[in-house]
């Protein structure tokens, strides 16, 4: 176990120092979040009495968003210059590769969510309960980015991955997204406590969603 | 006309008698890419030590040989054994026994020399790995230029930084896919003495001849998707090579492509 997550803190290490030198993801992930945030705060007329429905919405288009352009990055530059055949060459278990993916992409979706948040705040005038929202951005990107990783690494493989990344991805999500509005929501307006059993219900999105795509992501790299 | 594969031709190991498993090994082994067949049912066997290098023209399967040898590709029929394992038993420690030079470098362009093979050494668990590194980036004339990215250097330098990663972890195995490319002549020494030096068994592909004769002990030509003609390259001269080269691939009358 500790040569595995030593693999995977190698890769981890080769994919953070990478972002750190282009900035591809980081970017564009934090200025596509914030034209969304943007953009549909002139969109949607919020008052008082509906903010707090509709913002944690808002939130989580913004978060999927800008985390899907992170997300398809992750592959198709291991593919266009190929190092991705580089790392099927060594001797490692390809579920290293899966759980570095995800967890760089969890890192970099949460700078982005990070960076998005208090301007989110400042734009749709809502004062969250901070640790239950954080709470729900943390897991609901650890979902979205285990069901991700994997798409993303099938449609790595494809002509027009670009368009496959979403058709694949986005239906796949629909759980997940779901309990993290709900989660965030409740943060930003109901009883805190109500946030809980969603926060839970994440927990196990997360155990499952992981589980399962390290054990097929093998199979999906193979050629 | 020299076409398919007389069995003759497809011949196995140089001396045919070797008692352990050898290196490499490949019985019927088929690829083919849609209804394109691009080896079909070639046998190959590559004793210890064995400098194979092999010819063909574009498009016979060289790259695709290096490739499921690699373990990159999985054929559509026969078996690979690597030192008497298949890669569906033997995965990790097959791959640890195996360097591989592609046409792409496996290079991570933002990431400098050292931490390009920095990387590597850490995912083959090599000891000492610093060590290591500092003798390979020496051996291949990098060290200086360590602390550049790899982006900066000219595609003579990447190669050898692409020949500096595979012989990192110290494979008994290389899998060469056209070496030569953009090495100048110094460059290009120094991979025939590291080849020579080293008690390892080689699988390269080269267009050019007098590469594939001072690089290997034996050569052997790919054509049809079978191999057409295997020789001790002792026994050949460049002229003598052309020749055979010409007969194995070509109607008589056409000049060889290599």
């Amino acid at each position: 176990m500790p040569a595995f997550l030593d693999v995977v803190g190698t890769l981890v290490w080769k994919d953070l120092l990478s972002e750190s030198r282009t900035k591809d993801v980081l970017s564009t992930g934090v200025a596509f979040a914030l034209l969304v945030l943007v953009m549909l705060n002139f969109a949607i007329d919020l008052g008082a009495e509906n903010v707090e429905a509709v913002a944690p919405g808002v939130l989580w288009v913004s978060f999927i968003f800008a985390g899907t352009l992170g997300i398809g990055h992750a592959f198709a530059a291991e593919r266009d210059r190929g190092t991705f055949e580089g790392l099927l060459l060594a001797p490692i278990d390809r579920g290293a590769i899966y759980l570095a993916k995800v967890a760089t992409n969890v890192a970099l979706m949460g700078i982005v969510e990070l960076v998005s948040l208090p301007i989110f705040a400042v734009l749709y005038n809502v004062s969250p309960a901070w640790l239950q929202t954080l709470s729900a951005m943390a897991l609901g990107t650890i979902g979205f980015s285990a069901v991700g990783t994997l798409v993303a690494a099938i449609a790595a493989n494809t002509r027009a991955r670009e368009l496959m990344l979403p058709l694949l991805l986005f239906p796949l999500e629909v759980p997940v997204v779901i309990a993290s509005v709900k989660a965030t929501a409740a943060a930003m307006g109901a009883a805190e406590a109500d946030s809980l059993p969603w926060l839970q219900l994440l927990v196990g999105f997360d155990v499952m969603l992981v589980a399962a795509s390290f054990l097929v992501f093998e199979y999906v790299v193979e050629e | 006309m020299v076409r398919a594969a007389p069995s003759g031709l497809d011949r196995l190991a140089p001396d045919g008698s070797s008692g352990s498993a050898p290196p490499i090994e490949a019985r019927g082994l088929r690829v083919t890419f849609g209804d394109q067949a691009v080896l079909r049912g070639l046998d190959l066997v590559v004793g210890a030590g064995t400098r194979l290098a092999v010819l063909g023209p574009n498009g016979s399967g060289k790259t695709t040989l290096i490739r499921a040898l690699g373990g990159l590709l999985r054929p559509t029929g026969g078996r690979i054994l690597i030192e008497g394992q298949a890669y569906s038993s033997g995965g990790a420690a097959i791959r640890r026994s195996i360097g591989l030079v592609s046409h792409q470098g496996y290079l991570y362009p933002e990431l400098t020399v050292w931490e390009n093979l920095r990387f590597y050494a850490k995912l083959y668990r090599v000891p000492e790995w610093e060590d290591r590194a500092r003798e390979v980036l020496k051996r291949m004339g990098l060290y200086q230029r360590r602390a550049e990215r790899a982006a900066s250097l000219s595609r003579g330098m990447a190669q050898r930084l692409t020949l500096a990663r595979a012989l990192l972890h110290d494979p008994s195995i290389l899998l060469l896919d056209e070496p030569d490319t953009g090495l100048d002549a110094r460059a290009f020494a120094t991979l025939e003495a590291l080849l020579r030096e080293v008690e390892r068994t080689v699988v390269l592909t080269t267009h050019d001849l007098d590469h594939a004769l001072r690089l290997a002990d034996e050569i052997a030509v790919l054509h049809g998707g079978h191999l057409v003609d295997r020789v001790p390259s002792a026994h050949l001269d460049p002229t003598a090579l052309r020749d055979r080269y010409a007969a194995a691939t070509l109607p008589r009358g056409e000049p060889a492509e290599v």
